[in-house]
């Protein structure tokens, strides 16, 4: 089973040579921690910066350079801000080329619900919905259960949907899951996990063919 | 050069009233503009519709007219940071739409713009899209959304002049230049206006064309909502 600094290890092998990544709040964050260091990737934040590097030195700090995450930030060589209708521009025209995101519940035909816990949480979607609407490449980065201990892989998402039919791929602590027209399809398992394990923890439908491989972090 | 400069802040917020319509420029608290808020506050008028991405803090930012209940109505895309805000919401005091992020500035740049409306991919089957139009373009689906409408748009810039050119700095940028223009008037505070002449045209972020009043700002707090620091080795 794989912890959040796995799950974001294991999707920092999707980031590939020249993308523009947008990652989304917690475990997407720490994605940046790990992609190679051979290659050229450029991340956006969507409230208005490409090219955003680590965070500032203590004293450094600037309130007029943060992330959407509103925490503070640094940038690289070579970045650039602009405005939020640009900045959605480029995610909704799909020049960013992969968006990592969270979520609370994913369906087996690639809904996916990660705002709203109607009279618990009601902070807003904030950017998610354009995202999960406009990019081609989505990878979902989760836990595969709930805090109690259900499964977020539904047949059906309980909870508002924030997107329809847009997830492709899902990284869990327990799994890589490809989603398609059938089905969640079982690609990869992580370290210590049986093919039962993830049966067992997967409600939507899961479809296993042939012997699937033990992940390579 | 048509001048846009005001004396002083009750000047450049002439005419505000109960009931209106206002934009604020800032995502989270950085690049709002400090000074219109702080006197609005002081002006004490309600029953505003305020259009803005966050919600400010409980002690800062749009919090501030939150806590004197002169908020009628939020229209927003994310407003996680603010405990009253929540209450006055979950109470029935505070109306509150939300919106995507993208939309929002989208319906921000098409009032700037002069679109009616415009569609989105954002939101389609989902409860944002319940009662709007869709429509097919090329086999994906799109939701109809229109061009805000307001009265007052509150804006904060980096450098500008009084001609009203604005120059923006880092992610302080975010829906200030998109809400210039987008508003009746559009009312800019600036951290340094310059004599005319000292920007360099070709480094104008939004041109005065855009900006009925400018002003420079005083006392920015500039308050850091997630200070993030990494230690040096």
């Amino acid at each position: 089973m794989l912890d959040k600094n796995g799950i974001a290890k294991r999707i920092a092998k999707e980031v590939k040579d020249g993308y523009y990544v947008n990652l989304g709040i917690g475990i997407p964050t720490l994605v940046a921690n790990y992609v190679r260091d051979d290659i050229e990737v450029e991340f956006q934040s969507e409230n208005g910066v490409l090219g955003m590097g680590p965070f500032p030195f203590e004293g450094e700090e600037d309130a007029d350079i943060i992330n959407a995450g509103k925490q503070t930030i640094t940038t690289l060589p070579g970045a650039s801000f602009f405005d939020s209708a640009t900045s959605f521009g480029m995610i909704r025209a799909q020049h960013v080329d992969l968006t990592i995101l969270g979520a609370m519940e994913v369906s087996e035909n690639g809904d996916i619900a990660n705002w709203k816990i109607p009279g618990k949480m009601v902070k807003g979607m904030g950017g998610a919905m354009d995202l999960v609407a406009s990019a081609e490449n989505i990878i979902v980065a989760m836990m595969h259960t709930n805090r109690a201990g259900a499964s977020k892989l539904l047949k059906k998402c309980s909870l508002p949907l924030t997107g329809v039919g847009c997830v492709k791929r899902i990284v869990t602590n327990m799994a890589v899951i490809e989603v398609t027209p059938k089905g969640f399809k079982l690609l990869e398992r992580a370290p210590g996990v049986s093919v039962e394990d993830i049966k067992k923890a997967t409600e939507g439908e899961l479809i296993i063919e042939g012997d699937i491989p033990e992940m390579k972090l | 050069m048509i001048n846009k400069k005001v004396n002083n802040i009750s000047e450049a917020l002439e005419g505000v009233s109960d009931n209106m319509t206002f934009m604020f420029g800032g995502f989270g608290l950085s690049g709002i503009p400090e000074n219109a808020i702080a006197n609005l506050v002081k002006r004490n008028i309600k029953g505003l519709t305020c259009i803005s991405n966050n919600a400010g803090v409980d002690d800062f930012g749009l919090g501030l007219l939150l806590h004197q209940k002169q908020i009628k109505k939020m229209v927003s895309s994310y407003v996680g940071e603010n405990d009253e805000f929540e209450r006055q919401m979950l109470s029935g005091e505070l109306d509150v739409e939300l919106i995507p992020q993208g939309t929002l500035a989208e319906r921000c740049r098409a009032a700037q713009a002069g679109f009616p409306a415009i569609f989105t991919p954002a939101g389609y089957g989902t409860e944002v899209a319940e009662g709007k139009e869709v429509r097919e373009f090329d086999g994906k689906m799109y939701v109809l959304e229109h061009a805000f409408k307001a009265d007052y748009a509150f804006i904060k810039a980096w450098k500008g002049d009084a001609a009203g050119n604005l120059i923006f700095k880092g992610t302080a940028r975010n829906f200030n230049p998109i809400m210039c223009g987008a508003a009746k008037i559009t009312v800019a505070e600036v951290e340094e206006l310059v004599p005319v002449g000292e920007l360099d045209p070709n480094q104008i972020h939004i041109p005065g064309i855009f900006v009925q009043r400018i002003f420079e700002g005083e006392n920015y707090e500039k308050r850091i909502e997630q200070l993030t620091v990494r230690q040096k080795a």
